[in-house]
């Protein structure tokens, strides 16, 4: 079904360009169009289009059944995606911040995500909960947060953070047909961004890494927004004469670690970068399956993580760059570690 | 009461007996509150400011409580729409002005917090969460800790209609009534919740309904109607103290402005529904109340505005002119440092 080719002529014409918030709309609009268990809940996505406008227009295409409102309640929309899931529906939920889904822990970690389990594999639990996670937009640190990794810690819940626009389509079309619990975190930051996105309903296979950018001098592992400020860094970098090397996990949970690790046989140097801060954050699973591999006797820098300092995102603007890794503090790094001062 | 809000738009002074200055000094903290919360609109159109959440149209329930209460000796949990009661509880428009320019200086948590979060130490005025209602939990532990220390104090605690569909909600309030703690919780029924409307967001008419299930008093008041609220506010304060337990106010409000800076209230609601709220302005009620009982006259509202604008004038320029903190401000006060006296004895 999902194969279907809709526009074969768009290799002729000029390439066609969406947004990451259209990109996430359109997927979400296609899969409703064909399947009637795909319906949308969470707060403010009806008439209002949801904070970021992610879903704006979907209320009028398809009704309010099946973009619904819901009062302001983070455990019952992950309770009812859970509940919905069980009885054959596709639910995706919206959790409006990233923050706001400690109000839904419970449910998830210790419902959605072991639920399969308890009942011997009779039962599945095909859901999407979307949230933007990540700061630099002056909303201080209830509403800035990135917390992946608490998710990644939970066999069962499947993680999944798209980097651009076209990951987020094809990423998000195989998390709504994938018959697991999928945390899928999408960033504030990247919500206007653009790229090629075609047409058709592509997928993605989720736990798929991928090499962004190649390069011979050292391997950086990003994730979302982050891949994006690689990018920039690497640049940059280039017109030193320095080639980085970036690869983008996409699907933090299973992760596919096989092309991070042959990355890392190919430049001997490893360097981790993420928003969410730097202690218990998800580089630390990434230094240690490079370490833990064979990649590890090729290796001749210490494996490096920049990502954010161990501290609340202020509301100061000032204070808030300062806090997560910027394009400059990635260049630095790269540099120190390919002329070899660690 | 919700009735009321249909008709005539008066004041309620049954049973309220205040003397004129103190009356006057209730419209001066709800003309203040208006002209800061109108001041930082107009900052964050010109630019200068990144958000602002906005207090206007919900004067008289705040101010109305403010007064009904110890500022200072009792303790608040507020919630972001309440710069109103802040203001009346102590805190002041230089304290806002440092918050939404995000200034070196910020009492609340040096610039690191979002605007109208609160939190005074001196006022006993606690910080709260973005997420909403978690303050409601927290007020019932403040109230059991009142009546563990056997205080005559009280634990104020506020939060929208839309903050009521939380559990947060629901467990706090069933704390404050199994325990008969003296909390009040003022919910500010303002009709929506960002976009939602009351409608989708509870099956039963009334906030207040929901008072038996947790085995306390449920009180409707008109929210835009401030000596009402303040009446209210004090009767609860009174059950409060007196060991009768826990209070649940509905103060039926609304909210003229948008939810926030970053939100257009015209994607979700008519028109003509604001137009409508607009004459049953708080703070035009109060006034015209005022004005006829011969409290008031055009002179001193002559004088406020401008006692109002010179305050903020001042505010803003403070605000304006103090530094961004430095970027290594933000590394301090994750972790409190180990206080050598609390050791264990050898």
């Amino acid at each position: 079904m999902l194969s279907e080719k809709h526009n074969e002529k768009e290799a002729e014409g000029a390439v066609r360009e969406l947004t990451y918030a259209e990109a996430l709309r359109e997927a979400m609009r296609q899969a409703m169009e064909k399947d009637d268990s795909i319906f949308l809940i969470g707060e403010d996505i009806g008439v209002y289009g949801g904070a970021f406008g992610v879903t704006a227009g979907l209320v009028d295409e398809f009704g309010p059944e099946r973009v619904r409102d819901t009062p302001i309640s983070e455990a019952a929309i992950a309770g009812s995606c859970i509940g919905a899931a069980l009885t054959g529906m596709r639910p995706i939920g919206e959790i409006q911040f990233m923050d706001f889904i400690t109000l839904s822990m419970e449910q998830l970690v210790l419902q959605a995500a072991k639920l399969r389990f308890m009942f011997g594999g009779k039962a599945k639990v095909p859901f999407v909960l979307r949230t933007p996670g990540g700061s630099g937009t002056g909303a201080a640190a209830q509403h800035s947060e990135t917390l992946e990794n608490w998710f990644v810690h939970v066999p069962g819940l499947k993680v999944v953070m798209p980097s651009n626009a076209y990951d987020a389509k094809g990423l998000l079309l195989s998390a709504i047909y994938d018959d697991n619990p999928v945390i899928f975190v999408e960033h504030k930051l990247l919500y206007k961004t653009k790229a090629h996105v075609p047409e058709e309903m592509y997928q993605i296979p989720l736990s798929q890494s991928h090499v962004a950018r190649e390069g011979r001098d050292l391997t950086v592992v990003a994730t979302s927004v982050m891949v994006q400020r690689a990018l920039q860094a690497a640049e940059q970098l280039s017109e030193e004469g320095i080639e980085i090397e970036v690869v983008d996990p996409r699907t933090l949970s299973p992760l596919d670690d096989r092309p991070i690790i042959e990355s890392v046989i190919k430049t001997g140097k490893a360097l981790v970068v993420h928003e969410a801060p730097t202690t218990g954050g998800y580089g630390g699973e990434i230094v240690a399956r490079i370490a833990a591999s064979e990649a590890f006797d090729y290796l001749d820098a210490p494996i490096r993580r920049l990502a954010g300092l161990d501290i609340p995102i202020p509301y100061n603007r000032t204070l808030e760059y300062h806090t997560v890794p910027q394009v400059e503090n990635i260049v630095e790094e790269a540099r120190k570690l390919v002329r070899g001062e660690y | 009461m919700a009735t009321d809000l249909e008709t005539r738009p008066g004041i309620d002074d049954s049973g309220v007996q205040l003397e004129a200055a103190t009356l006057r000094e209730m419209y001066w903290q709800m003309l203040r509150a208006r002209r800061t919360d109108e001041r930082a609109w107009v900052l964050h159109r010109q630019g200068k400011i990144a958000f602002h959440i906005s207090g206007i149209g919900h004067e008289a329930i705040q101010v109305g409580a403010a007064f009904a209460l110890r500022p200072g000796y009792d303790y608040a949990l507020p919630y972001y729409r309440d710069l109103a009661f802040n203001l009346a509880w102590g805190y002041t428009p230089h304290d806002f002005m440092l918050a939404l320019f995000g200034r070196e200086g910020e009492p609340t948590s040096g610039a690191r917090q979002m605007p109208s979060h609160w939190g005074t130490r001196s006022l006993n005025i606690i910080s709260q969460s973005s997420p909403v209602a978690t303050q409601v939990p927290q007020a019932a532990g403040v109230a059991l800790a009142i009546k563990l220390r056997g205080e005559d104090r009280v634990a104020y605690t506020s939060l929208g209609e839309g903050s009521t569909s939380q559990g947060d909600f629901y467990e706090g309030m069933n704390w404050a009534g199994v325990h008969k703690l003296p909390l009040i919780c003022v919910v500010e029924n303002n009709i929506y919740a960002i976009s939602v409307p009351v409608h989708l967001q509870m099956a039963v008419p009334n906030v207040a309904d929901r008072a038996p299930m947790f085995g306390v008093e449920g009180v409707i008041v008109d929210g835009n109607d401030v000596l009402a609220c303040y009446r209210v506010v004090k009767e609860a304060a009174e059950r409060a103290r007196s060991g009768g337990g826990a209070t649940l106010i509905e103060a039926k409000t609304y909210r003229p402005t948008p939810h926030s800076s970053d939100d257009d209230d015209r994607t979700y609601r008519p028109r003509e529904e604001v137009e409508q709220w607009k004459k049953r302005d708080p703070l035009a009620r109060f006034q015209a109340y005022l004005l006829e009982a011969g409290i008031l006259d055009e002179q001193a509202i002559a004088d406020y505005e401008a006692r109002a604008r010179e305050e903020i004038d001042r505010a803003q320029a403070a605000a304006e002119a103090a530094p961004f903190p430095p970027p290594e401000a933000a590394l301090g006060d994750v972790f409190a440092p180990v206080d050598e006296t609390l050791r264990a004895e050898e």
